[in-house]
């Protein structure tokens, strides 16, 4: 990748990280799992993805990302915004009924192709698309985010099976695999390493790359197959960092959802651009 | 006309139409060399099924997706809840040996609870057809319309020529002052039998079938009402959700009174049997609803 537009990427992903902390304010947001796929989110929109943002009319020929982790809608909201998509002012109804953003993928937000919120559901209904994208002889690319939480979800690896079985090769599922499901790590709950092998036997052509670092994420998106129609689905494997850009609540059990003051917040800015060390001990942090 | 050669004939004229199933291949046998690629066997995979049907509508498809009644409505009730209803997409429920229909296959496969589950998701309309001659009148007005819909498909002949079809509309069959019978599904045609035997022994009953759950038939509720003395629900399925209460609901909301004999499975699943014992245990021949009715109409001249 070439440095200009690294760099660019890079300060698109930090100006997402400062939408995401403004949303915990005022009630919070699920901030970790937010700030862990910053650059996923960043990447897929400002490079990858033929998206349907800012047009009349949907195209049936575009790309669809499903986001099916829900609770990561505060940086699918920040790209918005940083893309020209979403007025940013808007970000700061977060929670109000007088607009329609809140805790989880709106399909009223323009852009938003699916709700979600209830886990293990968008694989299927990203395979449902992705079907008809091969019925019409189309070239989309159907990507969806799940968490790594969320594979514990019978209905997720039902749907790979299906997948596989109607070779759904223009379909990539993206795994965040910040290594946390709500109050524990994964590998404390319900394993799931090696999880790269459990895809692959299940038929899926499977990548595994640090979901931080845009020049993998460029080499795993642009290295997908071209779809044929004969091939299993892709599986992407992100491995990222929960609470990512803030050191204070990185790959920390407690830091699931989180709802800091608006004084708490202008420190984990400072602390976001490397200005300040800032541990945030306070009782005001909602763990739900 | 077969429900079979109906959904052919429908997804051949219509290109947004697919075929699927989740390994339900009873009803669809035909489907799959006719229709090529737009017939999708998911497996045994009912929430796959529906999410990938809720999927296929976002893109302007119309899925009519095959399952056992039970397994559709309960294992992928959130999926049917979540994806297909809260987004209101145009995905056809079609729900193979609902209520009795399940007959041998014992509890696990008795889907009598499907009419109250489904009616209770937002958008979502619910329709039961008496039998094959009601089921192919009924599905093109169905499979047509923008809204979700869940059909508990009655594929039995029957004896009766029904009217034409209209969502939100239930069918006259017969009016009577003393008892008038509401019914759906599978049970009409012994209804039908039973009011003939209580109309020889002299009483006026009439005959409703109402077909189209929800949206359902309002006024016509309130004219059986007020023109007889008694209304009398028959269903093959729990007392609670069903014809029952929506009956009660309707009545409650126009401020009608009137005594309502129901005719449902309390609180129980039914004992597992041929069809025919199926009927003489739980009390659904024709005689034996006539006779009920008969001794509730009796005590209600005695008042």
């Amino acid at each position: 990748m070439i440095n200009t537009k690294l760099v660019e990427l890079q300060s698109t992903a930090l100006r997402v990280r400062e939408h995401i902390i403004r949303m915990s304010a005022g009630g919070g947001c699920f901030i970790g799992a937010s700030l862990s796929c910053v650059e996923l989110m960043v990447y897929l929109y400002k490079d990858f993805l033929r998206h349907g943002l800012g047009k009349e009319s949907p195209d049936l020929r575009r790309d669809y990302l499903f986001l099916s982790k829900g609770h990561d809608v505060p940086a699918l909201y920040g790209t918005f915004a940083e893309l020209g998509f979403l007025d940013p002012r808007r970000l700061g109804n977060h929670l109000s009924t007088a607009d329609s953003i809140y805790w989880h993928p709106n399909r009223a937000i323009p852009g938003v192709e699916f709700h979600s919120g209830s886990l293990g559901h968008l694989p299927a209904v990203a395979a449902g698309v992705a079907l008809d994208c091969r019925l019409r002889g189309g070239d989309n690319r159907i990507v969806v985010i799940t968490g790594d939480g969320e594979l514990n979800e019978g209905s997720v690896w039902e749907t790979v099976l299906v997948a596989n079985a109607q070779k759904l090769d223009n379909l990539t599922l993206v795994v965040d695999r910040n290594q946390f499901q709500a109050n524990v790590r994964t590998e404390e709950l319900v394993p799931l390493e090696p999880l790269a092998d459990k895809f692959r036997a299940f038929g899926c052509n499977v990548r595994r790359i640090d979901g931080h670092d845009f020049s993998q994420l460029e080499e795993a998106f642009r290295g997908l197959p071209v779809a044929s129609g004969a091939g299993g689905m892709n599986v992407i494997i992100a491995d990222t960092v929960r609470g990512k850009g803030l050191p204070s609540i990185e790959a920390r059990a407690d830091r699931w959802f989180c709802a800091f003051t608006a004084a708490e917040v202008e420190q984990l800015l400072q602390e976001l651009h490397g200005r300040k060390e800032v541990v945030i001990e306070s009782e005001t942090l909602v763990v739900r | 006309m077969t429900y079979e050669e109906l959904l052919i004939e429908t997804a051949l004229a219509d290109e947004r139409i697919i075929v699927m199933t989740a390994e339900n291949r009873a009803l669809v046998r035909n489907a799959p060399k006719v229709l090529g690629s737009r017939f999708v066997d998911t497996g045994i995979t009912e929430q796959t099924l529906v999410g990938m049907a809720a999927g296929l509508a976002l893109r302007g498809r119309i899925p009519i997706i095959h399952a056992l009644a039970p397994f559709l409505t309960m294992r992928a009730f959130e999926f049917i809840r979540t994806d297909v209803g809260i987004a209101h997409l145009p995905v056809k429920l079609s729900g193979y040996i609902p209520g009795l229909l399940s007959d041998g296959n014992g509890p696990t496969h008795q889907s009598i609870e499907d009419v109250a589950i489904m009616r209770g998701i937002p958008g979502m309309e619910v329709y039961c057809p008496a039998d094959e001659d009601d089921l192919v009148r009924s599905l093109p007005a169905i499979w047509s319309s923008d809204a979700p819909a869940y059909v508990r498909i009655n594929h039995k002949k029957g004896e009766y020529t029904h009217a034409s079809f209209e969502r939100g509309r239930a069918e006259v069959v017969a009016e009577g002052t003393d008892v008038t019978i509401l019914v759906y599904g599978y049970l009409f045609g012994n209804a039908l039998k039973a009011q003939r035997i209580l109309q020889q022994e002299g009483l006026s009953v009439g005959l409703v079938n109402m077909r189209s759950l929800k949206p359902v038939d309002e006024a016509e509720i309130i004219r059986a009402a007020k023109r007889s003395r008694m209304l009398v629900t028959i269903e093959d399925h729990l007392l609670t959700g069903g014809l029952y209460s929506i009956v009660a609901e309707v009545l409650l909301k126009y401020g009608v009174t009137v005594r309502t004999l129901p005719l449902a499975l309390e609180e129980r699943w039914f004992k597992p049997g041929l069809l025919t014992e199926v009927l003489e245990t739980e009390g659904f021949t024709p005689e034996k609803i006539a006779g009920k009715i008969y001794s509730s109409s009796n005590l209600l001249y005695a008042e």
